[in-house]
């Protein structure tokens, strides 16, 4: 097991090598020059070319890539070409925001999904399976930024129960910061919800035709417990498979989220990031979310061996 | 005589619309006493599980459903049982034990804690108190070791092992009743031997009633007080163990009688065809572990050496993992063999790459256990016979003239070709794919435990058909069976594996004689109904 672990953590050195000599390249090969969106509109050539000298920019490319991966063995992400700040501020003043969010987001999806699911599945055929389903293709297919607006108009504007927009800090009281990140979490997590009940009543229907329900209900156990402790513990592998991938995506999907609800997140960051060429901070951003997706992996595959003993790594 | 633990009355039970009868069970009575063993004995869809089903309230919700009669356990309706009251009696007064044990049990739970639901579900004890109890039913049940078992998963626990945990829990609250469903039809034959010995000790010492459901007339012959004998939903034949099996009076009955195979086997001439296969210190080792895993090795078959002649059956006969599917498989080339050839027509096949093999594979071909699975449940059956002689190019027009031939030859109509697998009976489907097998036209069947899912008088209807086609096509037929009976039917020689080593081979009827390996003594010995001779009536 401690093995399995290690070498997993060792596979990830290759993972993000590999990300950091695409993103570089790719950032470097796309059209567009930072030194020119800095100098702004009225910046003569001469400028634009002390600007790029200043930011490193005219070393061979080779080079520049070589300077910054030994920056990143000693921890250093570089500097910003936008914000005069350091990529490490940067990133570590917008996470807070985005884990909270992704956070909240992923444990109410789960809360609501997997209760859902197992309902659709128990009840299947009936009105009550028809209705989860029948939710879960919408959530599949209204886009977030249609479901955000719906929500900010109804809760925030016409109920006001909720901040419009903007983001409290986890320092400013617990009370606040969940106000602000009601609204955000439920836009984001439908699509979560819709995903992860149909995987869950699919894996839960499966597992009740199966002979070990039939055992649980000859020795008088009852329903509920039938449901949640035998079925959704066999059905669980499926389930958290998809709740990983589900975390993976989610931190895409906070871009569009962070920006209907102007929440300082990476999201944001992001695009900020992108719309001014700044390469050292979408180099940091994407590689810290690679790190991310291999993490989580590395998580979903041992928390198999906790809900199915049988497998052994 | 005392009032019965559990008393059906007529009871009827509706199949769903557009089922093939309109009822699964119909106007069915028959009561268990105390401390005796009833055996429900019939053939697929004779109604006997539904039945059994039926008395723990467990029919599926909206399929089947109990629509006249009444099921009095100690008195008690339980057709008209509220569900709560359906679940107290569930556990402590009657309990069930199934097929399988390996799917019947929660693979995701320890065993104790297993058992250890009933007593949280029925009782109040505390913790200290229920880990007691089920210690001790777990000894009462002879596991080995049950605090160690206690902790151990059902996956890492021998198939014997499983439906003794099975058993511990269906007993632990001591019901007087206890329901056994073809409880020993996935075992071996020395664990069934077991088993059945273990219910009978525990029925026995708790004084419980046994509905006992099988198929099996060797088992009934080994453990029933009394026999209940169900067709088609209806209860044919009902008496002693002694009345039905000496002297059965439906002619169902006598049918099913006639058809268990005997242990003696008919006399047979010798077999002179010339060499069809032969393999030479055939080995085969699974597994093997990686860089950083401690190396496991399982030999699962070593140094196998067997002579199959044209125009004889071969049988190889053993347990769970003696090795029979291994070597059945190495020598169609299903997987490689570790080391060791494999001899047909003069050119050995064990090493040939794929390339040079694809000629041969004509030559050995398959039927398997689960005609349910073998065949594509998406194609017609006659797609699937053509698809092989089409692939070693044969014109389609000829293809399915062959197929037509074969259909005719396994007792289907030719006009059945357009049709589904999911249209036929078990032993129909079968037919197909031994005539699917016929049609690449190959020198050696190899037959891995073709009859085994079969009711017995579709079982003996096959056996004849596989001799037929020997005959007819002077065929080698590799016959894999854990049946010794069945191998006493069909089989020339036989070869009996354990642990992947043949310990004994010989004509059948030799071995049947004067086994000399105790391992094939001990198969004898379990074997079911082996004492008992039945009555042979016509």
């Amino acid at each position: 097991m401690i093995s399995y672990i290690l070498r997993r953590l060792a596979a990830t050195v290759p993972v993000l090598f590999t990300v950091a000599v695409m993103v570089f390249l790719m950032l470097r090969l796309t059209p567009g020059d930072p030194a020119a969106i800095i100098a702004g509109d009225n910046a003569t050539t001469q400028q634009i070319l002390d600007i790029r000298t200043k930011l490193g920019l005219e070393q061979p490319i080779l080079q520049q890539f070589f300077i910054w991966l030994g920056g990143l063995a000693r921890g250093d992400l570089g500097e910003s070409f936008f914000f005069r700040k350091t990529v490490f501020e940067l990133i570590s003043e917008r996470i807070e925001p985005t884990l909270s969010l992704a956070f909240l987001t992923i444990v109410l999806a789960v809360a609501v999904a997997i209760p859902l699911g197992v309902l659709a599945a128990y009840k299947q055929g009936t009105w009550i399976d028809r209705i989860v389903m029948g939710f879960s293709v919408i959530g599949f297919s209204v886009p977030v930024f249609v479901i955000g607006y719906l929500l900010v108009y109804i809760f925030a504007i016409k109920l006001g129960w909720f901040p419009v927009q903007g983001y409290q800090r986890i320092g400013n009281g617990l009370g606040p910061w969940f106000r602000s990140l009601v609204l955000p979490a439920c836009t984001l997590s439908v699509i979560y919800v819709a995903l992860i009940a149909r995987m869950t009543r699919t894996s839960v229907l499966e597992v009740l035709s199966e002979d070990y329900i039939r055992t649980a209900r000859a020795k008088g156990q009852t329903e509920m417990k039938v449901l949640f402790q035998h079925a959704l513990k066999n059905a669980a592998v499926p389930i958290v498979t998809v709740v990983g991938i589900g975390v993976a995506l989610l931190i895409g999907g906070v871009v569009v989220t962070e920006s209907v609800y102007s929440i300082p997140g990476l999201g944001r960051l992001t695009v900020d990031a992108v719309l001014a060429r700044d390469f050292p901070v979408i180099q940091a951003i994407i590689l810290a979310f690679s790190f991310v997706y291999v993490m989580i992996n590395l998580l979903v595959d041992l928390s198999y061996t906790i809900f199915d003993p049988r497998i052994r790594y | 005589m005392s009032a019965p633990i559990l008393d059906i009355r007529n009871l009827t039970v509706e199949l769903p619309k557009g089922a093939d009868r309109r009822n699964a069970v119909e106007n069915v009575s028959f009561a268990v006493y105390p401390g005796e063993i009833v055996c429900v004995v019939g053939e697929s869809g004779s109604g006997k599980s539904v039945s059994s089903h039926a008395v723990m309230g467990l029919l599926p919700k909206g399929q089947l459903k109990a629509t006249e009669g009444e099921i009095m356990l100690e008195g008690e309706d339980v057709l008209q049982a509220t569900s709560s009251r359906l679940r107290a009696l569930r556990g402590t007064r009657m309990s069930m034990i199934f097929q399988e044990p390996m799917t019947a049990l929660n693979p995701v739970v320890t065993c104790g804690e297993q058992i250890d639901e009933v007593l949280q579900i029925h009782t109040s004890l505390g913790a200290s108190e229920r880990k007691e109890k089920v210690l001790a039913v777990m000894e009462s049940v002879r596991l080995p070791d049950p605090a160690k078992l206690f902790d151990a998963y059902p996956h890492q626990l021998s198939g014997g092992q499983r439906q003794r945990i099975m058993i511990a829990q269906a007993l632990v609250l001591d019901p007087v009743l206890l329901i056994a469903d073809e409880p020993t039809t996935a075992l071996d034959v020395t664990t069934q031997a077991q088993i059945l010995k273990l219910i009978a000790e525990m029925q026995e010492r708790r004084g419980t009633g046994v509905l006992f459901i099988t198929h099996d007339f060797g088992v009934v012959a080994e453990i029933a007080h009394r026999v209940v004998v169900m067709q088609r939903g209806r209860v044919v034949e009902t008496g002693t163990a002694m009345e039905v099996l000496k002297n059965p009076q439906h002619p169902y009955t006598k049918m099913l009688i006639n058809a268990v195979p005997t242990l003696t086997p008919p006399v047979r001439e010798e077999r002179t065809g010339e060499l069809a296969l032969e393999t030479v210190k055939l080995c085969k080792v699974y597994g093997g572990g990686g860089f950083f895993q401690k190396k496991r090795e399982v030999r699962a078959a070593s140094d196998v050496e067997i002579r199959v002649r044209r125009g004889e059956t071969l049988g190889i006969v053993g347990e769970s993992g003696s090795g029979k599917s291994t070597v059945a498989r190495c020598i169609a080339r299903l997987i490689q063999p570790t080391s060791g050839g494999i001899v047909v027509s003069n050119i050995d096949i064990a090493n040939l790459p794929e390339r040079q093999l694809r000629p041969h594979r004509k030559h050995c071909q398959i039927v398997f256990q689960d005609p349910y699975r073998s065949l594509n449940p998406r194609r017609s059956v006659g797609a699937s016979i053509i698809e092989g002689p089409m692939n070693f190019g044969m014109s389609e027009a000829a293809a399915i003239a062959k197929s037509r031939d074969l259909m005719n030859l396994v007792g289907l109509s030719p006009d059945a070709l357009d049709r589904y697998p999911h249209q036929f009976s078990g032993g129909q489907r079968q037919r197909i794919c031994i005539a699917r097998a016929l049609a690449m036209e190959p020198e050696i069947l190899i037959a891995d435990e073709a009859v085994s899912a079969l009711d017995v008088s579709v079982q003996a209807q096959v056996l004849d058909l596989l001799d037929d086609v020997r005959k007819k096509f002077d065929l080698a037929v590799l016959f894999i069976t854990h049946d010794l009976r069945v191998a006493a039917q069909i089989c020339d020689r036989i070869a009996v594996m354990q642990n992947g080593v043949v310990v004994e081979h010989g004509k059948t009827a030799e071995i049947f004689a004067a086994p000399q390996h105790e391992y094939t003594r001990a198969l004898f010995e379990a074997a079911p109904g082996r004492n008992f001779q039945f009555a042979r009536v016509a």
